[in-house]
């Protein structure tokens, strides 16, 4: 047996899986899947009240890849040296190599223990069971998660309360003007954002304010951030820095063993970061399971993001410097696209707004321009009569 | 029972570019490379329904805008998921500068 065992089975595990047999891999290849159901996409969760989890891949695929999904197993313990993992039911299960794929969990502070998180799809039916008409709805976390919640429970007709710490929303990577857009519509449609608002204490039913006020609700979601799920590989000895620490080809400090997705940080220009996103989660299982068969190839996709709210989608392409400087890309209608160059003149950064997927094309030639770091003159990419796809082909 | 359909002008579409065409209560994107062939398939990505004349072409290959699965428009196939069903591709030829589809 032995052969190449995945640890975890999202977006990123079952990627990998399926690109260990494109690169024709024929030797066993094992899922492991801590979650009954056939691994799904977590996006939609928060989008659509429908809460149709769809396949990542239909299920006769894993058998026609010879692809091993152990659905529903709970593994407590990394044996590096036996090159093992051991079983919540006492089974182990033998590996040649690993990838550990285990993702992140919801963040819960001090104080709001009770509240409700999403992550899975029996959380999404929980919460969205809960958004009807009229139901008081108290989102805590005006971030990607948040938002996409109280435009849910907004749409289902709820009366929804987004409560944020920090003085706007959106503020670990969207920059300022186009989280103002989104806060706008939030605002346009009936949502109630707090900012610059602090929570002490909330449960399922209240959320208790730091100035003293306490709001009552019908139902109370924290969508504060998410922590890698690093127990595991902490436990077996593995490096880890905020995520398990992988380089540049997500190996983990032992050489039979790659960590990717959003459990690992990793090196992405002169920066560690540690991403949670959907297609960060795809193109780092990708990598990581060409790395385990013996590619050298550093890695140097964009982290790319989506988010969809109301009508609008949001897409960001890079990593901003918040503090840094912000160009606009005067696209006139009701689209939005602001971008960043870094110190050396490079396109490093752009995000885009807009109804349905107005701004799409742009982000994803400017998502190309940003992989190529491409040098460009601001005020070249700011003047919309400039086709940004010439740039693509100089 | 399929038919040569007359879909646009040849100079609708702009080269290496796509169009959005709808006929007969369905939706088809019709492609131009950038060697001036034509190609047509359908016109909503095999993951979700979205259309993927607002994704950006690169050569042969169409991005879908919304979550990035990439195909071939010349043959419809998945290059990159998270699409895992190919596109359905339609003949297309070009006479006196009419874009013909065999729907």
């Amino acid at each position: 047996m032995a052969g190449i065992v995945i640890l975890g089975a999202g977006e990123c595990g079952v990627r990998a899986a399926f690109t260990l047999r494109e690169l024709g891999y024929t030797r066993p290849v094992t899922l492991i899947d801590a979650e009954p159901a056939l691994p799904y996409e977590r996006p939609p969760l928060s989008k659509n009240l429908a809460c149709e989890a769809r396949e990542i891949r239909h299920a006769d695929a894993y058998l026609s890849a010879e692809i091993e999904l152990r659905q529903g197993t709970q593994v407590t313990c990394i044996d590096l040296g036996g090159k093992t993992l051991r079983l919540v039911d006492g089974g182990v299960i033998d590996f040649d190599q690993l990838l550990v794929a285990t993702g992140a969990r919801p963040r819960l502070f001090p104080g709001m223990e009770n509240c409700a998180t999403l992550r899975t799809d029996r959380d999404a039916r929980r919460i969205l069971s809960r958004f009807t008409p009229g139901a008081r709805v108290g989102i805590i976390g005006g971030g990607f998660i948040g938002l996409e919640l109280a435009a849910t429970a907004r749409r289902a007709g709820a009366e929804v309360t987004v409560v944020e710490a920090a003085p706007r929303i959106l503020g670990r990577g969207v920059p300022p003007q186009i989280a103002a857009l989104v806060q706008a519509r939030h605002t346009d449609e009936g949502v109630k954002i707090l900012t610059d608002t602090g929570v002490v204490r909330a449960d399922e039913t209240t959320i208790a304010l730091a100035d003293g006020t306490e709001l009552g609700f019908d139902i109370v979601v924290a969508g504060v951030g998410a922590v890698p799920n690093v127990e595991l590989a902490q436990e077996a000895g593995l490096t880890c820095d905020n995520g398990i620490a992988v380089d540049a080809a997500f190996r983990t400090s032992d050489p039979a063993v790659f960590a990717a997705g959003d459990c690992c940080s990793f090196e992405w220009r002169g920066n560690r970061v540690r991403l949670e996103s959907w297609k960060a989660a795809q193109d780092q299982g990708s990598h990581a399971a060409a790395a385990m068969l013996g590619s050298g190839e550093v890695f140097s996709k964009v982290p790319w993001f989506w988010s969809d709210q109301f009508d609008m989608t949001l897409q960001v392409a890079g990593l901003f410097d918040l503090a840094g400087a912000m160009h606009t890309r005067d696209t006139g209608d009701d689209t939005c696209i602001v971008f960043q160059c870094d110190p050396a003149g490079a396109i490093s950064a752009a995000a885009g707004i807009g109804p349905g997927n107005a701004a799409a094309r742009e982000i994803k030639i400017l998502e190309k321009l940003i992989e190529r770091q491409t040098q460009a003159d601001p005020s070249i990419l700011a003047d919309p009569s400039v086709n940004l796809k010439r740039l693509l082909k100089a | 029972m399929t038919n040569w359909i007359d879909a646009c002008s040849s100079d609708d579409i702009d080269a290496e570019d796509v169009i959005r065409f709808d006929h007969g209560g369905r939706t088809f994107a019709i492609y131009r490379n950038d060697a001036n062939a034509y190609f047509c398939t359908d016109g909503l990505c095999t993951h979700e329904d979205v259309h993927l004349a607002d994704g950006l072409v690169v050569e042969n290959t169409i991005e879908c805008p919304k979550h990035a699965s990439i195909f071939d428009f010349t043959t419809g196939e998945v290059e990159t998921p998270p699409a895992c069903e190919n596109l359905h591709t339609y003949p297309t030829v070009v006479r006196d500068g009419r874009v013909m589809v065999q729907i």
